[in-house]
């Protein structure tokens, strides 16, 4: 189907369904019970679930591909949120435009930075891909925001104001984002039972969105191009001497990956139509990385499983408190009680990064294929039941180093 | 005149001259042995040929084109294949991957941007790599991670990817350094063969004497950056500034 062998139909079938699906996946208890603080099927943590998997779809036909790792990438996506309200400022609050001028500046950008940056490689690649987004967030931070010329508006960050322009906006429009008319914000709630889902517009275009960018991704990463980019990071020396010139083919999965974070900057700002500064700062740069290695780089879905599970994490642990700490542990004896929510307590809330770190730590250890890694071991468990394993000398073979280490 | 022609080449690193007034030229189709001690300069001129490293004075033609100033890669579209002295191939790569790189190279030039295209698609690549494969005698092998393969194996592999290409000079650099006695044999009947069946100019560097005098046309001996003698293997043999380059004057 749509050119993609058996295999990568029913990958994108499955990641199809999921999306689709999303609002019942996310929520599996009811609304009142005790767990439903784990529900994840709210529009905006949704949003964000697909937001970041564009991104790290984008982040990882760089890394996973060629093996070189940017610690800047959240330049870009600054860099499109930027765009897309101003689109929403001067002209229109539909977000086609919006998103569209997005994905061109963050191409422009990321083709002036990777430029320079792939002069080099490695560590020094890295180094100086992480100058540059802190130059960016510099800029957007203080220098582009002052009385004079105010591209960025500073520390408040980016917004409509009453008194913008918006040329083209009409008053039957919705005062928000929309798609010709279907504003962002509208959510249909369906409630069965005890159960409530929520439908949300936003969602289902960034739904609709990310199906069509992991497509795009299946063909990169099965087209000649994608083989000369793992050829890239598997010995660039050869490659020169084979007749290839390696610089236009880092250089251009650059740009397509800034494309994919520009993306997902103007889909951010068309769910909720303001820019920060602290979108670009080096930690949200350096979160991308880790959705990529937990998910697993250089593989297809993995990214977006560690995007939806990094986000999960900063969700909805965060949100544990004492309090349900000790609701949960309520049945002990009272000292046990206090000394359990004890040694829970740092584990949780404001402590989610400690629990995010450990879980990091283990699949790099275990895992270093990360997340998908795990699903094809737990795969080959099952089936290794039913068959006798191949003799072929498949495990003879070196693992690959992780990823980490390039 | 030889489809490649070194003239006055010099190279210094620092105060060390490398390279001094090397003269050298290549005859086509035939194979041509650069041998040397350690330290002769070999692996420089080869690098000076190859785009790797600019001689500080000097002239190195390729079938009456200057390869000075030009990068690697442009060197190779030229017609020149290079053979490192470690495999160098695609280690994460599978095998028939690595054999359809160089042919994609050679049809689409240095870059080019099919990112939308489908590698399943691309037949008649397809069919040339599996084509090499079967003439390295490496069919079977074409699923397998080629960083997996034995060592012969990765250098029979190397020189079938610069063969895909159907350069017009072969460049070897030590092809079978720190190879057992069976995969040296077997690299020295695969040449041979090559030799014999295309047309195709060969030049080796080496320091196994077995190899050289199997394979060689003409021989160069190189010392202290200087080119000492150029000429039939016969006659080197008993040459007796070679055996003083090589054993030092006692002998």
């Amino acid at each position: 189907m749509l050119g993609l062998n058996k295999k990568d139909t029913t990958l994108l079938l499955v990641v199809a369904v999921l999306t689709l699906f999303a609002p019942f996946i996310l929520n599996p208890f009811p609304t009142d019970s005790a767990m439903a603080q784990f529900n994840a099927g709210y529009p905006d943590l949704m949003q964000r679930f697909i937001i970041f998997g564009i991104f790290a779809i984008g982040f990882n036909i760089l890394f996973g591909l060629t093996g070189y790792l940017s610690f800047g990438h959240a330049a870009f996506l600054g860099v499109g949120s930027y765009s897309a309200v101003w689109i929403f400022k001067l002209f229109t609050y539909n977000v086609i435009p919006a998103i569209t001028l997005s994905v061109v500046i963050a191409a422009i950008f990321s083709l002036i930075i990777g430029f320079v940056s792939l002069r080099r490689s490695g560590i020094y690649f890295s180094i100086l891909t992480l100058a540059f987004a802190q130059m960016s967030f510099a800029l957007a931070y203080s220098v582009l925001s002052n009385p004079k010329f105010n591209l960025t508006n500073g520390e408040t960050g980016l917004q409509v104001y009453a008194d913008d322009p918006q040329w083209f906006h009409r008053d039957s429009l919705p005062d928000l984002p929309h798609l010709f008319g279907l504003s962002m914000n509208s959510t249909y709630t369906l409630d069965v039972g005890a159960w409530r889902f929520d439908f949300n517009a936003g969602y289902y275009l960034c739904a609709v969105i990310l199906m069509i960018v992991f497509f795009l991704a299946i063909r990169i990463f099965r087209s000649p191009f994608g083989m000369m980019l793992r050829a890239v990071k598997s010995n660039q020396q050869r490659m020169n001497y084979t007749g290839l010139n390696t610089r236009p083919y880092t250089l251009a999965a650059f740009v397509i990956s800034g494309m994919y974070a520009g993306l997902a900057g103007g889909l951010m700002a068309a769910m909720d139509p303001l820019a920060g500064a602290e979108r670009m700062q080096w930690t949200a740069s350096g979160e991308v990385v880790l959705m990529a290695i937990l998910g697993g780089a250089g593989t297809l879905i993995g990214p977006v499983l560690g995007a939806g599970f990094i986000k999960y994490f900063e969700n909805i642990f965060s949100k544990i408190n004492d309090t349900v700490l000790h609701s949960w542990f309520s049945f002990l004896p009272d000292g046990i009680e206090d000394f359990m929510v004890f040694i829970v307590h740092p584990f949780i809330g404001k402590g989610w990064h400690l629990t995010l770190g450990l879980l990091f730590m283990l699949v790099v250890v275990f895992l270093p294929g990360g997340l998908v890694e795990g699903g094809q071991r737990i795969a080959r468990l099952l089936k290794g039941k039913k068959k006798t394993p191949p003799s072929d000398g498949e495990d003879h073979h070196p693992k690959k180093p992780p990823h980490v280490a390039e | 005149m030889g489809i490649l022609e070194v003239k006055n080449v010099n190279k210094n690193f620092g105060g060390l001259k490398a390279l001094s007034d090397v003269n050298l030229s290549v005859r086509e189709n035939s194979v041509h042995a650069i041998i040397g001690p350690n330290g002769a300069g070999k692996s420089t001129l080869l690098n000076c040929l190859v785009g790797k490293l600019i001689p500080d004075t000097g002239s190195v033609m390729f079938d009456g084109q200057s390869v000075l100033g030009r990068k690697p890669y442009e060197i190779n579209q030229m017609g020149i294949s290079r053979v490192f002295q470690t495999p160098e191939i695609f280690g994460d790569l599978t095998v028939l991957e690595n054999m359809m790189i160089p042919i994609f190279a050679r049809r689409d030039g240095a870059f080019r941007m099919h990112a939308y295209e489908s590698v399943a698609r691309e037949r008649g690549i397809l069919e040339q790599a599996e084509h090499v494969l079967e003439d390295m005698k490496m069919a079977d092998k074409r699923h397998m991670h080629a960083a997996s393969m034995s060592r012969g194996d990765k250098r029979r592999l190397e020189i079938g990817m610069c063969l895909s290409q159907e350069p017009r000079l072969l460049l070897l650099d030590e092809p079978t350094a720190g190879m057992a006695r069976a995969d040296t044999n077997n690299t020295i009947d695969l040449l041979k063969q090559i030799k014999e069946e295309r047309d195709i100019t060969i030049a080796i560097i080496e320091h196994d004497m077995h190899v050289v005098f199997s394979l060689a046309d003409r021989i160069t001996v190189l010392a202290q950056g200087t080119p000492l003698v150029e000429d039939d293997p016969q006659n080197i043999k008993g040459n007796p500034k070679v055996r003083e380059a090589y054993l030092g004057e006692s002998a």
